[in-house]
């Protein structure tokens, strides 16, 4: 077969089967999402009474007061940053990603006694969830473990009975795939939207 | 840890389930038996035949098949790389990014093309959604069924069969495999929650302090993440790739990754099966990449899960390695996936490897070594198939008889085949690069972790792109020059080298003479043949990569052991 033939016949099966697979394939699914599935097609968006996006049922967002359940330690901040100062750029796309530090990389080191000597001062008992950043930076669950070593906390700081804390820890608890597959955790951003839900 | 165990010991029970029932009816796709589909997909690919050029396609010899695998690629790459250079004037593109610099886009363009996915970008901050499905995307299938279609082709060649047609068969991958199992796939990730929208990211106050705001990428990312997963390729939308909430949400989501993962490269072994008619053997060359599997597996989990001594001291107990990894994976579905990812050659990742204890670092490096245990889209069951030729050279020069495989005689245009790809190509792509990356360390190499874990991340790098794997020790500073031109040269060597010398092999295989099975014959189907050529890919595969492991993660674990 000459060359010219040979090079034509490429360039057609690669146009052909990038329309079947660069367009047509992704350009379907985009609409059987948005038709069949709009909630988690938009990616589970939560809004409150006002109809204004408070989060999303997936990803975690930063907690550091005493009146909420604290979520991981996060090398992004959960992609958050101040939009007055957001020279990174953050909030035009969004970002993820982790420390990438070696078990003995020193800075680790330091950073988890750092982390475990807050957690200590604000009165959380640690636990390795709180400790080690995790691969998302957006994580959006604490362990069960964790998230109970914050009860006693946020029952004082909020004036409720730990038990009632406890109940809607356990509701907002998403369990193993058919009780077998991956590790229970607590959605923090649930839980504590879930707390702040409560009347007084 | 009981519950964890019983987690991998399942998930390898479903692979292992899928493996003969998807391998069968690969084969009948490829002996051109009916199979379910028919109906719809026989008047598609006669549409996409005929538009391609090629209204009856005739058979190939080995050289031919390898032109046009070479050609059809190389098209692709200009393609790919078009659309990224360009994605500033395209449209699907709410983000607003602008062109990236030459290198990354070659980089990048080469590393899809060859099914390898190495990412030296963030997906979200680099890419618009037209890039990533458009050309990205795209790449997945076509590198993916390259892949398959060399298998194939190696597999026809290895039972005396024509090799057949590129272009039919790469045709016949994307419709009757990759496509039809992508829809379903990806319609079920929608269902447990991934993304499939072309809206930009979202942007409102944070819940506790409202002068924070939070941003949330998202995207057309159902449809990707499934052949990512099914492809081998592991290019993540997002800079997390499947640790990102919205790639992988749950352990449902989870458990189709690593199935999918698995599912083609351990099936390919069984439509092999199918192909020469001998069930036996395909099941007992299962066992050698199972074995090294499971092996691998163990020393990985136990590691994650005993953590890291140093924060267990500060813990006051004993608590799995949680850095880089998600609470939802835990330690067990953690260090599955990295193990699957890296023995596959998928690249795709649940938890941040660099941040693995080296128990879990030396089992991936390991997996790369070798290439086999599964192997890459096709091409590692071709690798398995290379290192049986060497086996029975290897112990038929033991016996002092001439060695056959199959009916047919291994003889030298063979073995030096097959030694080019296993012996040589492999090596000389990751230890020289390297060698020069390390010589020139402070200028080049852009190490982020001190002592013998840099020596690992360099190590992986050029590892992951001459195996077409894809997965990183991302905490390397690779967004520069060198590393985006140098390990192109890796990825396109470790691609197409063994490619064309795979379909060599098998087109001299197919014409020979096929010898009469005598008492004298040495069996290839046999448990003690198994468990020599098992010796030979461990002598062989591994042994060549022993000063690298024993300086990388041997020295780190013994840093570790040692008190830091």
């Amino acid at each position: 077969m000459s060359f010219a033939r040979e090079v034509g016949r490429a360039v057609r099966f690669t146009l052909v089967l990038w329309v079947l697979t660069a367009l047509v394939y992704p350009l379907v699914m985009v609409a059987i999402g948005q038709i069949v599935f709009p909630f988690q097609a938009n990616g589970s968006l939560l809004s409150n009474a006002q109809g204004q996006v408070v989060g999303s049922a997936l990803i975690g967002q930063p907690f550091t007061s005493d009146r909420y359940f604290h979520s991981r330690p996060s090398t992004t901040r959960y992609s958050t940053a101040d939009p007055s100062h957001d020279a990174a750029g953050i909030l035009n796309t969004g970002v993820s990603g982790a420390s990438n530090w070696a078990p003995t990389n020193p800075e680790l080191r330091r950073r988890v006694r750092d982390t475990a000597a807050e957690l200590q001062r604000v009165g959380i008992q640690p636990t390795a969830d709180l400790l080690y950043r995790s691969g998302s930076s957006l994580d959006p669950h604490i362990t069960p473990e964790a998230a109970r070593a914050q009860i006693a906390r946020v029952a004082a700081a909020r004036g409720l009975p730990a038990n009632q804390v406890e109940i809607l820890m356990a509701q907002n608890t998403e369990g193993r795939f058919l009780g077998i597959f991956g590790e229970p955790g607590v959605n923090v951003l649930r839980l504590n939207l879930a707390l702040d839900a409560i009347k007084h | 840890m009981l519950q964890g165990w019983i987690q991998i010991a399942f998930t390898l029970l479903i692979v292992v389930v899928i493996s003969p029932v998807l391998g069968s009816y690969i084969a009948d796709v490829f002996l051109a038996r009916p199979t379910i589909l028919d109906a719809v997909l026989h008047p598609l690919e006669r549409v996409i035949l005929r538009w391609g050029g090629m209204n009856t396609p005739g058979p190939m010899s080995g050289w031919q098949y390898a032109r046009a695998v070479l050609a059809s690629n190389f098209a692709m790459l200009i393609v790919v790389y078009l659309i990224l250079m360009l994605q500033g004037v395209l449209p699907f593109n709410p983000t607003e990014r602008g062109t990236p610099s030459w290198h990354l886009a070659l980089h990048t363009a080469i590393s899809f093309v060859t099914n390898t996915n190495q990412q030296h970008y963030a997906g979200e901050t680099t890419f618009s959604y037209f890039s990533q499905f458009a050309a990205l995307g795209f790449t997945m299938f076509t590198s993916a069924a390259t892949g398959i279609a060399v298998a194939i082709a190696f597999i026809r060649g290895l039972t005396g069969r024509p090799l057949g047609n590129f272009y039919s068969d790469m045709v016949q991958a994307i419709t009757r495999i990759l496509l039809p199992l992508s829809v379903v796939g990806a319609v079920v990730l929608m269902a447990a929650g991934v993304p499939e929208t072309l809206a930009g990211p979202v942007v409102f106050p944070s819940l506790e302090d409202p002068s924070l705001s939070q941003a949330i990428a998202r995207g057309p990312v159902a449809h990707f993440e499934i052949i990512k997963v099914l492809g081998e390729n592991g290019g993540g939308f997002f800079s997390t790739n499947s640790a990102h909430p919205f790639e992988n949400p749950n352990g449902w989501t989870n458990l189709i990754q690593l199935v999918a993962i698995l599912s083609i490269p351990s099936s390919l072994i069984m439509t092999y099966g199918f192909f020469a008619n001998n069930l036996r053997q395909a099941w007992l060359v299962y066992t050698i990449p199972l074995t090294i599997l499971i092996g691998l597996l163990v020393i990985t989990a136990t590691g994650e899960y005993q953590g890291n001594p140093e924060v267990n001291a500060l813990l006051g107990g004993q608590a799995p390695n949680l850095e880089g990894k998600e609470v939802r994976f835990g330690w067990a579905q953690s260090a599955l996936y990295a193990v699957f990812t890296t023995a596959s050659m998928c690249g795709a990742v649940n938890s941040m490897h660099d941040s693995f204890l080296p128990s879990g670092g030396f089992a991936m490096l390991f997996n790369m070594f070798l290439q086999i245990v599964f192997g890459g889209q096709g091409t590692g069951t071709a690798y398995l198939f290379a290192y049986l030729i060497l086996a029975v050279f290897v112990t038929g020069l033991m016996v002092g008889r001439t060695p056959e495989f199959l009916g047919r005689k291994i003889e030298k245009r063979e073995v030096v085949l097959a030694s080019l790809l296993i012996l040589l190509v492999h090596p000389i792509a990751i230890l020289i690069p390297a060698g020069i990356t390390l010589a020139f360390s402070t200028q080049l190499a852009g190490i982020s972790n001190p002592g013998f874990h840099g020596l690992s991340q360099v190590i992986y790098e050029y590892a992951s792109a001459a195996a077409n794997n894809g997965s990183g020790f991302e905490g390397l500073d690779s967004t520069t020059l060198w590393w985006n031109l140098s390990t192109s040269v890796s990825l396109l060597a470790g691609r197409y080298i063994p490619i064309v010398a795979l379909l060599l092999l098998a087109d001299s295989l197919s014409h020979k003479q096929p010898v009469p099975l005598t008492a004298g014959t040495l069996r290839t189907d046999t448990g003690l043949f198994v468990g020599v050529t098992a010796g030979v890919i461990l002598i062989l595969g591994a042994l060549t990569f022993f000063p690298a492991l024993a300086l990388g993660p041997i020295a780190e674990a013994f840093q570790i052991a040692g008190g830091g």
